[in-house]
């Protein structure tokens, strides 16, 4: 089932340097050497005759932050779950890199390809510590014998501690998830994310229900990010798209409306006339 | 490399309630068979050896309860049937026992247990073949057990089947266990099941010494059952089985295949179970259907509850302390045990949620505080 031993994760990039001089694509290697990590082309979803996604084209750069905006029903979500393998569309074509078709990949293979997805409502495992959440979630073998004997090894430990340090964790690595605030789960679902050495992180609605604080906080780590992952983030708080995003793409009954800056996006007077309206 | 004692340290490490219990069984290890057959009749500090062996017969309780502790109190898997487990390690082991007695039964047939001869058969049935053996029926202890828990836990974990629908599988498959053990064409003795045992091993069963010997053995049976079961739940295996219980499609999206976790957590269990049976079986000289009876493996999750679950030496405290209360109930106003019991269950869902280590513990944190 898990071809394990072909996940492309340790120090992201790495694992691809060999890749572009081979000329027969190997389906098996991601593939970036154009520029985008994420291709969705024309693809299109319907629910009984409802086009959640009409045509919808968009390409995602390796190591970009991408902030998706869109009023309800504007096809966000179901995005998210054709990329992630949820749901399967009508028509078009999702690649990942050039070579990797994800519409022939089951949801366990494409999370473990490298495409995390953290859901809005973060669910952490309360009983266990902040420590102990990553150490679960790392990239390892996880079957039950070698489970039952795991001991971790100087590099995971370096690992963890990195990505404590990454979600701002590290003074409460001994909590038990459960205690922590919402805004705390939250960055420790991304920190599990991270262990799973994803090259894109898809997050929908990080700061739903964050204080201004937790906020401010959540937009630093998304773009601490950057670069080393490719980020997209759906997300209605508009102040909070305005402070990390080079690029926004506004999604509108299934397909995309306008993509740019967020100047010239809020600009845009069709943008403003559908979604925006402020 | 490591010494077995500085595993054992690790182990028990943070574990203030694994390390009392462990002190505790090496000193009664020692203590009970001196008091037993050190010390004369004579004396106040004779143990008789019906103490004796009933505090063996509560140590094997202990291990059964430790048992569904792993799987109920870590994984969440509340096991209604648990008892079936035990009463297969005990008819494996009374199967041995029905062996050794040989020409000695009532109809002196040297092959063939009394029941059978009863029953008019002319040989021994195939599944009882192997069972002259120790090593063989030992092995059968854990495997029967193990064997079924594979094949009941496959299908049910696959199938995804869990929370009141797999506590009712679990209390059905006991039931229909009951059920057919209760047949005399099963060839275990039907109603009555194994009994007129004469010895083990070549010790008579009657001996103070090898009362003594078999008690010995539970406490060491359960200390190790105990260091295994730390080790298990201490390692990333225990930790992922937790992860599932709270949050298992979150543990499966992670990459962790949740029902093979499930399903060799209950092997193991059911193992330790099978155990908990074959030693219980030499000191009551008994085991029959009763054994499988629902009721059983009820009051086993009132043990584990009343003891606090998740703790491990929790349902080691709680078998004990409900075994002793039983003793004394059933004595002194048999009428009222089974009303007991069931308060007893009502007080501590409501009252005590963690059961009696809950309990300690609290006080402790108010004591520090």
């Amino acid at each position: 089932m898990s071809s394990e031993t072909n996940l492309p994760h340790d120090i992201p990039g790495a694992n691809f340097s060999s890749a572009p001089q081979s000329r027969v694509a190997d389906p098996e290697v991601l593939d970036t050497t154009h520029g985008p990590i994420l291709y969705l082309e024309g693809v299109t979803v319907s629910f009984d005759g409802f086009k959640a996604l009409n045509n919808l084209s968009l390409y995602i750069d390796d190591g970009e932050l991408r902030c998706i905006i869109g009023a309800n029903g504007a096809g966000k979500t179901t995005m998210m779950d054709v990329i992630t393998g949820k749901t399967r569309p009508d028509s078009g074509s999702v690649y990942f890199g050039q070579t990797i078709n994800l519409l022939e990949l089951s949801e366990t293979d494409i999370a473990q390809r490298g495409i995390g997805r953290k859901f809005q409502k973060p669910t952490v495992f309360e009983p266990l510590s902040v420590f102990q959440n990553l150490e679960l979630a790392m990239a390892a073998d996880k079957r039950v014998w070698t489970s039952l004997f795991a001991k971790l090894t100087g590099a995971q430990r370096d690992r963890i501690d990195e990505v404590l340090t990454i979600i701002g964790l590290t003074a409460e690595r001994h909590r038990r998830a459960g205690q922590l605030s919402h805004g705390q789960k939250q960055w420790l679902e991304i920190g599990m994310l991270l262990m799973q050495n994803p090259r894109v992180l898809l997050v929908d609605e990080p700061v739903a229900g964050m204080t201004a604080q937790e906020v401010e906080r959540t937009a630093e780590l998304l773009q601490s990010l950057g670069g080393r992952h490719s980020v997209v983030v759906v997300e209605h708080d508009m102040e909070f798209v305005r402070s990390i995003a080079n690029i926004v793409t506004v999604l509108h009954e299934g397909s995309v409306l306008a993509e740019g800056s967020m100047s010239k996006v809020q600009n845009d007077p069709r943008v403003i006339e559908v979604y925006l309206g402020e | 490399m490591r010494t077995h004692n500085s595993l054992i340290n690790r182990l028990v490490q943070s574990d203030r309630g694994g390390a009392v219990l462990l002190v505790l069984l090496a000193i009664s290890m020692v203590l009970v068979p001196l008091l037993n057959l050190a010390v004369p009749e004579s004396s106040a500090l004779h143990l008789s050896t019906y103490t004796m062996t009933l505090l063996g017969k509560y140590l094997t309780f202990a291990l059964l309860a430790l048992a569904l502790d792993l799987v109920w109190g870590y994984c969440g898997i509340l096991s209604l049937g648990h008892g079936a487990f035990f009463a297969l390690g005990g008819y494996a082991m009374g199967m041995y026992l029905m062996r050794q007695i040989g020409e000695r039964g009532v109809y002196g047939n040297a092959e063939l247990p009394d029941f059978m001869v009863f029953l008019n058969w002319q040989e021994l049935p195939w599944y009882w073949f192997g069972f002259d053996q120790f090593w063989f029926a030992m092995l059968m202890v854990v495997l029967v057990p193990g064997v079924l828990a594979f094949v009941f836990g496959w299908l049910a974990f696959r199938s995804r089947v869990t929370g009141v629908y797999l506590s009712i599988m679990t209390q059905a498959l006991t039931f229909a266990l009951m059920l057919a053990f209760f047949r005399n064409e099963m060839g275990f003795g039907g109603n009555n099941g194994l009994t007129d045992f004469k010895d083990i091993l070549g010790f008579d069963l009657q001996s103070d010494t090898t009362r003594a010997g078999l008690f010995v053995a539970s406490a060491v049976a359960l200390a190790l059952g105990y260091l295994a079961s730390r080790f298990v739940v201490n390692s990333k295996f225990g930790r992922v089985i937790v992860a599932l219980r709270d949050a298992e499609s979150r543990a499966r999206f992670i990459g962790y295949k949740v029902e093979m976790y499930k399903v060799w957590l209950f092997v193991f269990s059911a193992m330790l179970a099978g155990i908990a049976g074959a030693l219980y079986v030499p000191q009551v000289g008994i085991i029959n259907p009763g054994e499988f009876s629902p009721l059983n493996s009820i009051e086993l999750v009132i043990w584990v509850a009343v003891g606090g679950r998740g703790t491990l030496y929790g349902a080691v405290l709680g078998a004990l302390l409900v075994n002793y209360a039983k003793t004394y109930l059933t004595g002194a106003f048999p009428e009222i045990w089974l009303f007991a019991l069931g308060a007893l269950f009502v007080l501590v869902t409501i009252l005590l949620p963690r059961g009696m280590i809950g309990l300690l513990r609290r006080k402790q944190t108010e004591a520090s505080a």
